[in-house]
């Protein structure tokens, strides 16, 4: 969360940079597909799509780091081939063009999992195959992959999935916290050296089982709602109290004389 | 002259929320000393527990939502949901379990989906089943009956201290055993009267003990009808549809035998239930005859779930399932308006 929050921050304050990319787009706003990705226009805060893995398999940090990782390396790449193909999927066949290329992207992810991270994969299960029906890819491929350069669809696709694994593994770390009272637990299924990541975060923990049951997914999801949502409006608040400050000196508009 | 400004109704009567609340209060006195006289003190203490908890999570929720502070906590309400889970839990409960089950119920249940009046959800039941499928371990060591072999009722200074062990846990002798229903729904192979034995749980029609709490509720219940605090339609809709349930899977006293009705409807929380969790008006159907569905699909839920279902008691869960239908009910179920006849329904579009 911590990044994302500082991320919006410089959204707020910044100009628009323009960026002279490929000849086809004449502007490009990195600074503006970064926040919109990881804030502003962020795939389950804002846009509430993927819901389904994002409740599911926010059991745990690892469980959600796994999925995260695995979203984004998905959504990265598909976004880069699907922009590298733009011009020759044209509107009749965009679709299952789109589909066939994220089918291919999550096999490999799937195979890379049952590789080196295997324990891992039969945990996750079915929510590996599953990111092919993501809607956040699909939608990423077809609204703005499609229609823009390679590099710009692939850095659309990194935050987009950047900004969905953020608020997997917030979600994994409040509700495992609540649920078994450890933070990290079990992180070596994801990365070998993280073995003794596990942080007992309340001692003699009995375990609040609904924090783990879906319905814990469903309440810590809406409160990190409500809370971007908050900031979001303290922002706009902030901002339209500095823009309304009346000028000193007078309002009188002149109309004769020299004006220098 | 000088004309009052005022919208129609002109009439007041002196029921507003907060006497509503203190009647419905009153009314659990007959359960609770019931409750008290076969449980021990512990189910005072943790009523007791419940309505500090309770107040404090509103007084919070209050001052978060810049609302006035007097006035919210003024009206009782939560108090009212404060005392059905203070009633539902086991009497020896620790002073978590009453933290996590009211402060859920207030903040969650209530103020987050708006307040007194705009929740969908009974904040009670949400409580209870929150900590039913949290705390299973907790959430069923009841204590068995005074009067029941080899029960031993804790006085109040041992409720107290195993309630609230502030100086470790003070080892306070109890055997805690599993409720009547419970034990019917658990019998492998046995019959009914070869568990139904003199100085078992089981008394003359239930649970020793549990039979007078109902009673007890029954009483506070009829209390409410009769100061027309509540409707009659939900409390004898549900009670008689599971009264038809119990007859019609009754099944005897043999090994296949689901107890008799009279088991059912003096058993756990049926009347509790009946007249005061299920009669909230706020998460029940609206009209009289969408009342009386409301209540019939509480009394078979309550039966299938203890009859076929996981929990050996259904009460909190069978209402939460009618919360969701109410809405339903409500919009299939539209009283007649005043001054139109049964025959305009058809005719009259939507005027």
């Amino acid at each position: 969360m911590a990044t994302s929050v500082e991320s919006g921050k410089i959204e707020g304050d910044s100009e628009a940079v323009e960026l002279l990319d490929v000849a086809d787009t004449p502007s490009v706003d990195y600074k503006q597909i970064s926040s919109d990705g990881l804030w502003t226009k962020n795939a389950a805060l804002a846009q509430l799509l993927g819901l389904c893995p994002l409740l599911a398999v926010s059991g745990s940090v690892v469980n959600a780091l796994g999925l995260g990782l695995a979203t984004m390396l998905v959504l990265t790449s598909s976004n880069l081939v699907v922009s590298l193909i733009r011009h020759q999927a044209n509107e009749t066949i965009r679709l299952p063009v789109f589909v066939m290329i994220i089918a291919a992207l999550t096999t490999c992810v799937e195979l890379l999992m049952q590789a080196f991270a295997y324990e891992l994969y039969q945990i996750l299960g079915i929510f590996i195959p599953l990111i092919v029906t993501n809607c956040i890819i699909l939608g990423r491929a077809d609204a703005f992959a499609s229609k823009n350069p390679p590099l710009v669809a692939a850095l659309d696709g990194f935050m987009m999935g950047a900004g969905f694994a953020l608020v997997l593994v917030a979600l994994g770390m409040i509700r495992e916290a609540l649920g078994l009272g450890t933070l990290f637990a079990n992180m070596d299924l994801l990365l070998p050296f993280a073995g003794n990541w596990e942080i007992t975060v309340i001692h003699d923990y009995s375990g609040f089982l609904l924090a783990i049951l879906p319905p814990g997914a469903f309440i810590g999801l809406g409160l990190l709602i409500a809370l971007k949502n908050n900031i979001d409006d303290n922002r706009a608040q902030r901002k339209a109290a500095r823009e309304d400050a009346p000028i000193a000196g007078s309002k009188r508009v002149r109309v004769t004389g020299n004006i220098s | 002259m000088k004309l009052a400004k005022v919208t129609s109704p002109h009439l007041h009567g002196n029921n507003d929320t907060s006497q509503v609340m203190k009647l419905v209060i009153l009314a659990t006195l007959p359960g609770l000393i019931a409750l008290v006289w076969f449980f021990g003190w512990g189910v005072l203490i943790n009523l007791l527990w419940a309505w500090v908890v309770a107040l404090g999570c509103e007084a919070l929720v209050v001052k978060i939502r810049k609302r006035p502070l007097g006035y919210y906590l003024n009206d009782y309400s939560a108090l009212v949901t404060a005392t059905l889970i203070g009633l539902a839990l086991p009497p020896l409960a620790p002073w978590w379990l009453t933290v996590v089950g009211v402060g859920f119920a207030i903040i969650i249940a209530k103020h987050l989906y708006g307040g007194l009046g705009s929740n969908p959800f009974n904040p009670a039941a949400v409580g209870y089943v929150v900590l039913l499928i949290s705390f299973p371990v907790e959430m069923s060591s009841w204590l068995p009956a005074r009067g029941v072999e080899g029960a031993i009722t804790p006085g109040f200074l041992d409720s107290l201290k195993s309630i609230f062990p502030l100086f470790g846990n003070v080892g306070v002798d109890v055997i805690t055993q599993a409720t009547p229903l419970d034990q019917l729904k658990q019998r492998p192979g046995l019959t009914i009267s070869e568990i139904w034995l003199p100085g078992s749980a089981f008394g003359r029609f239930a649970g020793v003990g549990w039979e007078w709490v109902n009673i007890g509720f029954l009483i506070g219940g009829l209390f409410l009808l009769f100061r027309k605090i509540i409707y009659w339609q939900i409390p004898v809709a549900m009670l008689g549809s599971l009264l038809l349930m119990s007859l019609i899977f009754w099944g005897g006293s043999g090994s296949e035998g689901h107890g008799s009705p009279l088991f059912h409807l003096l058993s756990g929380a049926t009347m509790l239930c009946a007249f005061f969790i299920a009669t909230d008006p706020v998460t029940a159907a609206a009209s009289h005859r969408g009342r009386l569905i409301y209540g019939a699909g509480i009394g078979v839920l309550i039966y299938v779930i203890r009859v076929w279902g996981n929990y050996p008691d259904a009460v909190a869960f069978s209402v939460l399932l009618m919360n969701f239908c109410a809405p339903l009910i409500d919009h299939y179920v539209q009283p007649r308006t005043y001054g139109h006849s049964k025959n305009d329904h058809d005719k009259s579009g939507d005027s």
